[in-house]
């Protein structure tokens, strides 16, 4: 049981991820591979500032703010110099490599005993609960520190969430989506849409370097390489959310992605646990994501293959 | 109104691909005034329109409208003035998007886009107002993504969203071509009522000599990226389809002769 709920806290930790990844492809339609850059740098800056004794809440808030501006740069080259979305992504996340490595000064930085988001909760739940207490869920004993975690994040997440689907249904939020739905239009009724794409992904790296920031604190430690396969990690969350929730207006697409990390993140704990390769993981994430994005157009064409024969 | 001064656009500059497709265009139009342009392809009335609404920047000339100069603005920045509507009508709309949030947007045009509730109930009854005189049963749909209507209905509902808050210019370009006889006709209905009840000036790029003839104040046949006749007032009442064909003919004719070829015949025959 320890083990589901651990992957469901790593889970709502990532669906920051899979919002952010929502944003930036489902909204704007822009494949921003940012996200394996700005994931990390959300990360290292976090790391760096709990271990100089910074309030974790502060990082993550600096963390946010560090990938806004990763974002605004890939949409910056991409709209003012004309490069197209993933080339631009591919610049911005190869210089954060270098960035992300002078930030910890090497290329995995630890930070043992620091005082975290997720330390703070413990000591909490310590104080209302005493120390090392279980609690019976669904007929398991689990740490009650693991249960103040999960709930404190389930929280965290659905208000995010409500905010995001508030955002995108105001004036702005709406001209926002209209850009990436179909930006002639919304051009022709005056809207900047080069400036909605910079904001656009700034806020959707915002998104995911705070996941990076949450995610560091919660293995306590940030590492260069955390951030590989993060975009595709993300897609596949809001993939699964879609086929499970649907996407029929932005609150469920939202809902979904959130749902489809948690989801996918226990499939994978499951997986692990019945003997997978963690080296296997990446291709198995790919495939999946390649069949996902393969099958509504299969399925469209063995229909049509039917419909064929039905009128032959 | 609108101030043409000495248009000039060449696409593909310097290469062997290059087009002269406006030529020195010149052209005033009144406030109020609803004017067809005609020509046949390649003549540049497209390109005019485009000019005009922004999509690329002139080579020379000026664009002015009531009275400032908007020859530097970028499209988004005059498309606060003028509204448009496509030859494509999936264009003109956002497909995976309601009717009534399309038209929420139109309704922000030229205005600040903040924080404000992009839709609420208040609003739906003055969409549904708004839908009701297309005659297209379009009220009880507002909920539904756009890209799920027909062609007609979604020129409909760009003419609207592209006429919302009664913009100083309407662009209309060939905007019933890619719809099937019927639903052109409906559309072109609405597009008349539509300018007439607003009483927009309008500016309607057509092939389609009989809504040339039948439609507008004012009539403008274009060739080889000029102005080749301007017909106004009782001279424009007047037309008839027949009497297009006939210009048409001529400035084909004039074409077939090569202009060094002719100053040739008329200095040795005439």
């Amino acid at each position: 049981m320890s083990i589901l709920i651990t992957s469901m806290i790593f889970g709502l930790i990532l669906s920051f991820l899979a919002l952010g990844v929502f944003i930036s492809f489902r909204v704007f339609d822009f494949p921003d591979i940012t996200v394996e850059g700005s994931f990390t740098t959300g990360a290292a800056l976090a790391a760096l500032l709990i271990v100089s004794g910074c309030d974790p809440m502060l990082s993550c808030l600096v963390s946010f703010a560090a990938g806004m501006v990763s974002g605004a740069l890939t949409g910056l080259i991409h709209t003012r110099f004309r490069i197209n979305p993933l080339l631009s992504g591919i610049l911005v996340m190869t210089a954060l490599y270098s960035v992300n490595l002078h930030v910890m000064g090497r290329s995995n930085l630890p930070m043992p005993g620091a005082v975290t988001l997720f330390s703070g909760l413990e000591k909490i739940s310590q104080q209302l609960f005493g120390q090392g207490s279980k609690v019976l869920l669904l007929g398991w004993s689990v740490d009650i520190k693991d249960v103040v975690i999960l709930v404190t994040l389930l929280v965290a997440v659905s208000l995010t969430g409500f905010v995001l689907r508030w955002f995108l249904r105001t004036n702005l939020g709406t001209a926002m989506r209209a850009t990436g739905d179909n930006d002639q239009m919304i051009r022709a009724l005056g809207v900047n849409t080069k400036w909605m794409i910079v904001f656009g992904i700034a806020l959707a790296n915002g998104f995911v370097a705070l996941s990076g920031a949450l995610m560091a604190q919660f293995q306590g430690f940030a590492d260069v390489q955390m951030g590989i396969g993060m975009m595709v990690w993300g897609l596949a969350s809001v993939i699964i959310g879609e086929v499970v929730v649907g996407r029929t207006s932005v609150g469920y697409v939202i809902f979904g992605a959130v749902l489809g990390s948690v989801l996918f993140r226990l499939l994978v704990a499951i997986a692990l646990r019945l003997g997978m390769n963690p080296n296997d993981l990446k291709i198995i994430t790919a495939a999946f994501v390649f069949i996902a994005l393969i099958l509504p157009g299969l399925m469209k064409r063995r229909k049509s293959l039917w419909g064929r024969k039905k009128y032959a | 109104m609108l101030e043409l001064y000495n248009i000039k656009k060449t696409f593909h500059s310097g290469t062997v691909h290059e087009v002269r497709a406006l030529n020195g265009v010149s052209l005033t139009l009144e406030k109020g005034s609803f004017v067809c342009v005609l020509g046949s392809n390649g003549s540049g009335k497209s390109t005019l329109l485009n000019a005009i609404a922004g999509t690329f920047p002139v080579d020379e000339g000026t664009i002015r409208l009531d009275g400032t100069d908007i020859t530097a603005w970028p499209e988004h920045k005059r498309a606060r003035h003028m509204g448009r509507v496509f030859q494509n009508p999936l264009s003109g709309t956002a497909p995976n998007m309601t009717i009534s949030e399309n038209i929420s947007l139109a309704l922000r045009r030229g205005k600040p886009r903040g924080l404000g509730p992009g839709i609420s109930h208040g609003k739906k009854e003055e969409y549904r107002q708004m839908v009701r005189p297309l005659n297209m049963d379009l009220e009880e749909r507002l909920d539904n993504p756009i890209g799920k209507l027909s062609g007609g209905q979604r020129q409909a509902l760009t003419l609207l969203i592209a006429s919302a808050l009664q913009p100083k210019l309407l662009l209309l370009d060939e905007h019933t071509a890619a719809l099937d006889p019927k639903t052109a006709a409906r559309v072109t209905e609405i597009t008349q009522m539509i300018i007439t009840r607003d009483s927009l000036t309008t500016l309607m790029v057509t092939h389609s000599m009989h809504q040339a003839v039948h439609m507008g104040d004012r009539l403008i046949m274009m060739h080889q990226g000029r102005v080749a006749y301007d017909f106004k007032g009782e001279d424009k009442k007047r037309l008839k389809v027949n009497d297009l064909l006939a210009l048409f003919d001529d400035l084909r004719r004039k074409d077939a002769i090569d202009p060094g070829v002719a100053a040739l015949l008329s200095n040795n025959y005439v």
